[in-house]
């Protein structure tokens, strides 16, 4: 399969007044055509700093991409102008927010707010040459046709509404429509189910699934919730306090968990099968990254925890077919 | 059988709370929100009563109603038999050292001015009018008791984690010996990780302390994990309640079959019958006449569910259920 992104050895450091903190410490990931990846991990881990950085959406500063690179299709975005970037943002890599209301404008019509994104899209990478190719006529009719597929009873109707005539779950719809509005080769969704509600949850998570299986967008998945990346995904990457700790496939991982910190994040999961007590939890909490800590970042809190993880990071190894994980617990070629 | 105490330490009996709704500034009374619309539960002193449901269902308004934070439209409200509805504002201050509240957002239930020995010391200045080495002990032995060190004593709630501040709100509300405790959202705010410690200290709290807890939820498995006895809402009514257990084991309501089969599983194989329900919830001013749920309803039976609402059947496990599909022999 073809390889639609590669991220390699990203780091990216944030300046603040207490000192700088180590965001991302060497992130590795690969993205494959048609690939379902989903990415977990708890408050602070750098799933959405991940995310921003693709899209080159990081505010530098304070941000700071030390080193790496994120090849897409080949290319590298973080070399890329900023005027080269407005032909790959929304176009070629579109992305869906947590929260729905924030990103539509509330004093413009849905239609407004659809038709926009479709024409300064169309028109090319020039800006000016708005609409070129398209008239709004079709533009609207495009924008009513997208609604459709993200199944918003009566498009033609509802497109003259304003977001606050929307219900969270429909705003979250429309966002995945301007999304999807130019095709994009890689889908990023931010936690896109988090500020819904349970039933309406599962509707979205039913509608991306429905639409990656049509079109075979790469998605990339941002959630805290194995649950939905579980839903959506083939492939679950976990974060940990700016690391990639594990890469495998989501049968794998529930399968047979590798890393300490995994293992602790599913024991910790509430599910229908769990009983009183029987949920544990990770203990400590989250380090700091201003100053984390040495070797693992995930020592203090591991539960197997030896000499070596003070002092060294460990390398990301392949012990089984397409399952990968980083941890001293494991030896290359050990089963 | 919670349902049936014989003699609950809190019994709520067909509670109603109407907001009225105005538009603009001259124009007059323009219909009402029905947040609660007819609610009836009882909680057994030392169980755990849970009340689920999706945004909107009216669980918070119930949880301020308890504590008279929001007046009732209608119904009562018995507190080891009496009516709380009818309480004196001095009453109900003596009353509200009794039951105590825990918040959704640890951080904005705190003064980000006030040291967590200000915050948990507040309560016992007030009510017990305690000062000094005495207050100090107190807070101490409060702090000792969810886990804190005595060294968060004198920091400000920024510089505590998430599960830490929730332990401070904790400490609060145990400060003046509370029988009752309302959890709204307790864990909702917290990190996976720290979800599953938060609960078992609460479990572990309520055996040693001999509480009783209302936990509102929108998270299944979270009350499932907790609570006794549990209460479905949709739309300002329960729906369908009983033993936990029993209600998630064998949901009879198709809205709580929706409910439960829209949880994302963490596995591997997911699965491949799922009850999806179409459309949003409908807005509580206009509530849907007949079954407020037939609009969403995948089990709808017919013109019965449009026109008429169903009445409380009663099962012989003490769980209850409000739906037409289950009324055909519904004489109680």
């Amino acid at each position: 399969m073809a390889l639609v992104l590669k991220i390699s050895d990203l780091r990216i450091e944030f300046d603040t007044f207490e000192g700088t903190s180590q965001v991302l410490d060497g992130i590795d990931l690969v993205l494959e055509r048609g690939d379902t990846m989903g990415l977990v991990g708890e408050t602070g881990c750098g799933k959405s700093i991940t995310a921003k950085a693709i899209l080159r959406l990081l505010p530098v500063p304070p941000a700071r991409i030390v080193s790496g690179e994120i090849l897409f299709q080949g290319e590298d975005l973080l070399k890329k102008s900023e005027e080269e970037m407005k032909g790959v943002r929304g176009k070629r890599i579109a992305m869906v927010f947590q929260d729905p209301m924030t990103f539509l404008n509330p004093v413009f019509t849905i239609e407004e707010q659809l038709v926009d994104v479709i024409l300064a899209h169309r028109g090319g990478d020039d800006s000016e040459a708005r609409g070129g190719g398209m008239s709004r006529k079709q533009a609207v009719e495009k924008a009513v046709q997208l609604l459709g597929e993200v199944k918003i009873p009566q498009p033609e109707l509802r497109i003259k509404s304003y977001p606050h005539e929307f219900s969270g779950g429909m705003r979250q719809r429309v966002l995945i429509a301007m999304a999807l509005s130019r095709s994009p080769e890689i889908l990023i969704a931010d936690e896109p189910t988090t500020a819904l509600d349970v039933t309406i949850q599962a509707q979205i998570l039913w509608l991306m699934n429905d639409l990656v299986q049509r079109y075979g967008h790469s998605v990339l998945l941002i959630s805290h919730d194995l649950g939905v990346v579980a839903k959506v995904c083939k492939r679950i990457a976990v974060m940990y306090a700016g690391n990639i700790v594990e890469d495998c496939s989501t049968a794998q991982l529930f399968r047979r968990p590798l890393h300490p910190y995994t293992q602790g994040l599913l024991n910790s999961i509430l599910t229908f099968s769990k009983r009183e007590g029987e949920a544990q939890g990770i203990k400590g909490v989250i380090p700091d990254l201003i100053r984390p800590p040495s070797g693992c970042r995930f020592h203090p809190r591991c539960f197997g925890a030896m000499e070596v993880c003070r002092v060294q990071k460990p390398a990301m190894i392949e012990i089984e077919e397409g399952h990968r994980v980083s941890c001293h617990l494991y030896k290359k070629g050990e089963k | 059988m919670v349902a049936k105490t014989a003699n609950p330490l809190l019994d709520v009996r067909n509670l109603r709370k109407h907001f009225p709704l105005k538009k603009g500034f001259l124009a007059g009374y323009q219909g009402s929100v029905r947040a609660v619309d007819g609610v009836s539960f009882a909680i057994g002193e030392g169980n755990s009563f849970g009340l689920v449901g999706e945004s909107g269902s009216g669980k918070t308004t119930i949880a301020r109603i308890i504590l008279r934070l929001i007046e009732p439209t209608e119904g009562e409200i018995l507190w080891d038999g009496k009516d709380i509805c009818k309480f004196s504002q001095s009453e109900m201050k003596d009353l509200r050292k009794t039951m105590q509240m825990i918040f959704q957002d640890p951080h904005s239930s705190l003064n980000p001015r006030k040291t967590v020995f200000k915050c948990v010391a507040e309560p016992l200045a007030i009510h017990e009018e305690m000062r000094g080495r005495k207050l100090r002990e107190r807070v101490e032995e409060l702090l000792e008791i969810v886990g804190l060190k005595r060294e968060h004593m004198f920091r400000f709630p920024h510089e505590l984690s998430g599960g830490q501040k929730q332990r401070v709100g904790v400490a609060r509300a145990l400060s003046l010996h509370p029988k009752l405790l309302i959890l709204d959202e307790p864990t909702s705010a917290l990190d996976v990780s720290v979800q599953a410690q938060m609960l078992n200290f609460l479990e572990a709290l309520q055996k040693n302390m001999n509480l009783t807890y209302l936990f509102i939820s929108h998270n299944l498995a979270v009350i499932r994990y907790t609570c006794d006895a549990v209460a479905v809402m949709y739309l300002g009514k329960i729906i369908e309640m009983g033993e936990t257990e029993c209600i998630f084991s064998s949901p009879k309501h198709p809205y709580t079959k929706a409910l439960v089969s829209a949880i994302p599983l963490p596995q591997a194989e997911q699965p491949n019958q799922m009850v999806l329900l179409e459309g949003d919830i409908p807005s509580a001013t206009h509530i849907p006449p007949g079954c407020r749920f037939h609009t969403r309803c995948p089990d709808k039976i017919g013109a019965i569910c449009e026109e008429e609402e169903p009445t409380t059947r009663y099962f012989s496990d003490g769980s209850q259920v409000d739906c037409h599909l289950y009324q055909e022999s519904s004489k109680k």
